[in-house]
């Protein structure tokens, strides 16, 4: 399905689950300060429908964070979620952080969302709208029109997707997806994993270096959800705003990545709202890829009653000297 | 006595024991009166799955060159299957630590019993060799922790902001 067509099925189910009852409220995506800086939003009215929901290839957000608290309030609220954000709402619903009772599901299609810093990377700036045209994104600006191959405009998660299916959901729009994980996105961590230590500390300097500890990527993560984290407490030698010192650098990524590691789904919002473009995903997707080696294939998000492959053990479990052993070799 | 290497290089090694197993492996070595390198701390920690990564990176970034957990054999932990979690915990933490290029062999987990007071002089004894050879961490290290750090060789290894 096209956005323009799935965003025409949302509008008209939205109205007719506000209608009936069915639902007190909708999350979707509003405009933000820019065409492409667009944030999830609670509409109560249809007229409040008409005036702000839209949904075209910038609308990556993933609402599933947000059904946290809007859960927790009286009445029942309708999310649209694309397949990724279904993965992150099972991972949620598994840690009961949703009261899933006042969350209407409905999972749309998705072909990949785009990424602006990607389009304004090939050149296009001024940027007011996307639209689609066959295999290729129509870019409106401030200077005309411009096309891309889709491709070169998608954001790297859509560019190796784990899933086109909702794992879970109260109604969809178009068809059942199918599961077609893409193991092409471990290449990157397999490629920094054959780099000597040197080189790939090296690496890692470099990007965590631009690190301006905004905090964006915890707070946007749907699986950092805790009340109390352990960076805004000011024991943990770690809850400044910048970082003071490369130690603190590194310790704040492990940390991050670690705190999420056997819940994270990858849904690849850490990366997206990095101002600084770090590749987060590649600290995330070590993990994924070590617990998939080690311990056997593990999806979080995938099955609601699956046990997280951290708070699990078996006996014949690989002894933690396997990290030194398979360096050597 | 302290494991030094030719270039007079005394690592900081700090060991997070087990109250049940290593802990007491650790005193009976003493009363074996085996030794074991002075430049080892010992914290003492009720169960080795206490420990998180954070315990791991703050002991570097406090002065750390080398970082040892020790815990019951698996299958005889005091509180039936800490341990379990700690192995699957520690073996990640470690790889991460070696994907980030930080050399792994500065961190370990061994398990010693409380019988193994022989095992745990020698474990210590090995690690902190491997440790001096290593030399000081510089890759972990907070430049305001180490009142050393000139002595040490340690500069602040920040990168230039460019990506690689
Ligand atoms: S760590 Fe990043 S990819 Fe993983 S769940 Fe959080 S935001 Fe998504
Ligand atoms: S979003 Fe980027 S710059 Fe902000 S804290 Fe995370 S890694 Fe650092």
């Amino acid at each position: 399905m096209r956005y323009d067509e799935i965003f025409a099925a949302m509008l008209k189910r939205a109205k007719e689950l506000l209608a009936d009852g069915t639902v007190n409220r909708v999350i979707g995506w509003k405009r933000g300060e820019f065409s492409y800086d667009v944030t999830p939003a609670v509409f109560e009215t249809p007229e409040e429908l008409d005036a702000g929901f839209v949904y075209d290839a910038f609308c990556g957000a993933n609402v599933s964070k947000y059904l946290i608290r809007e859960s927790e309030k009286p009445g029942r609220i309708l999310c649209f979620l694309k397949p990724c954000d279904s993965f992150s709402f099972n991972q949620l619903l598994t840690e009961h952080r949703i009261r899933r009772e006042n969350v209407y599901a409905v999972g749309i299609p998705c072909e990949g969302m785009a990424d602006v810093k990607r389009i304004r990377a090939a050149g296009i700036d001024g940027i007011t709208g996307i639209r689609e045209e066959g295999e290729r994104f129509i870019v409106s600006t401030l200077y005309g029109e411009e096309s891309m191959d889709r491709r070169e405009a998608l954001a790297e998660r859509c560019l190796c997707c784990k899933s086109k299916r909702h794992p879970v959901f109260d109604e969809l729009i178009g068809d059942e997806g199918e599961d077609a994980p893409d193991d092409a996105r471990f290449a990157e961590v397999a490629r920094l994993e054959t780099m000597t230590a040197e080189e790939r500390f090296d690496f890692w300097r470099g990007e965590l270096s631009r690190c301006i500890r905004c905090n964006a990527c915890r707070n946007v993560c749907p699986a950092c959800t805790c009340e109390n984290c352990v960076f805004d407490n000011p024991a943990s030698g770690i809850s400044q705003k910048a970082a003071a010192d490369s130690f603190e650098e590194s310790m704040y990524h492990i940390i991050r990545a670690f705190h999420v590691a056997g819940r994270c789904t990858d849904c690849g919002e850490c990366s997206r709202v990095c101002p600084e473009n770090i590749p987060l995903h590649l600290l995330n997707r070590k993990f994924i890829k070590d617990i998939d080696e080690l311990y056997g294939a593990y999806r979080a998000g995938d099955k609601a009653d699956a046990r997280n492959p951290l708070v699990n053990f078996t006996e014949g479990d690989a002894e933690a000297r396997i990290v030194h052993e398979r360096g050597k070799a | 006595m302290q494991v030094k290497e030719a270039t007079g290089f005394v690592p900081t090694i700090v060991a997070f024991c087990c109250n049940w197993c290593s802990y007491a492996g650790a005193d009976l070595s003493g009363t074996n009166r085996l030794s074991y390198p002075a430049n080892v701390k010992i914290i003492r920690v009720p169960c080795s799955c206490r420990v998180n990564p954070i315990f791991f990176l703050r002991a570097f970034q406090r002065g750390a060159d080398g970082v040892i957990l020790c815990g019951c054999h698996p299958g005889d932990c005091h509180y039936t299957t800490g341990n379990y979690y700690t192995r699957r915990r520690m073996t990640l933490l470690f790889s991460m630590l070696d994907y980030l290029g930080i050399e792994r062999n500065r961190t370990r987990v061994e398990w010693v019993s409380a019988a193994e007071g022989q095992k745990f002089a020698e474990t210590m004894r090995s690690f902190a060799e491997e440790i001096a050879a290593l030399g000081p961490n510089r890759r972990l290290a907070d430049l305001r922790c180490r009142k050393d750090a000139e002595e040490a060789g340690i500069t602040d290894e920040r990168g230039s902001g460019d990506a690689v």
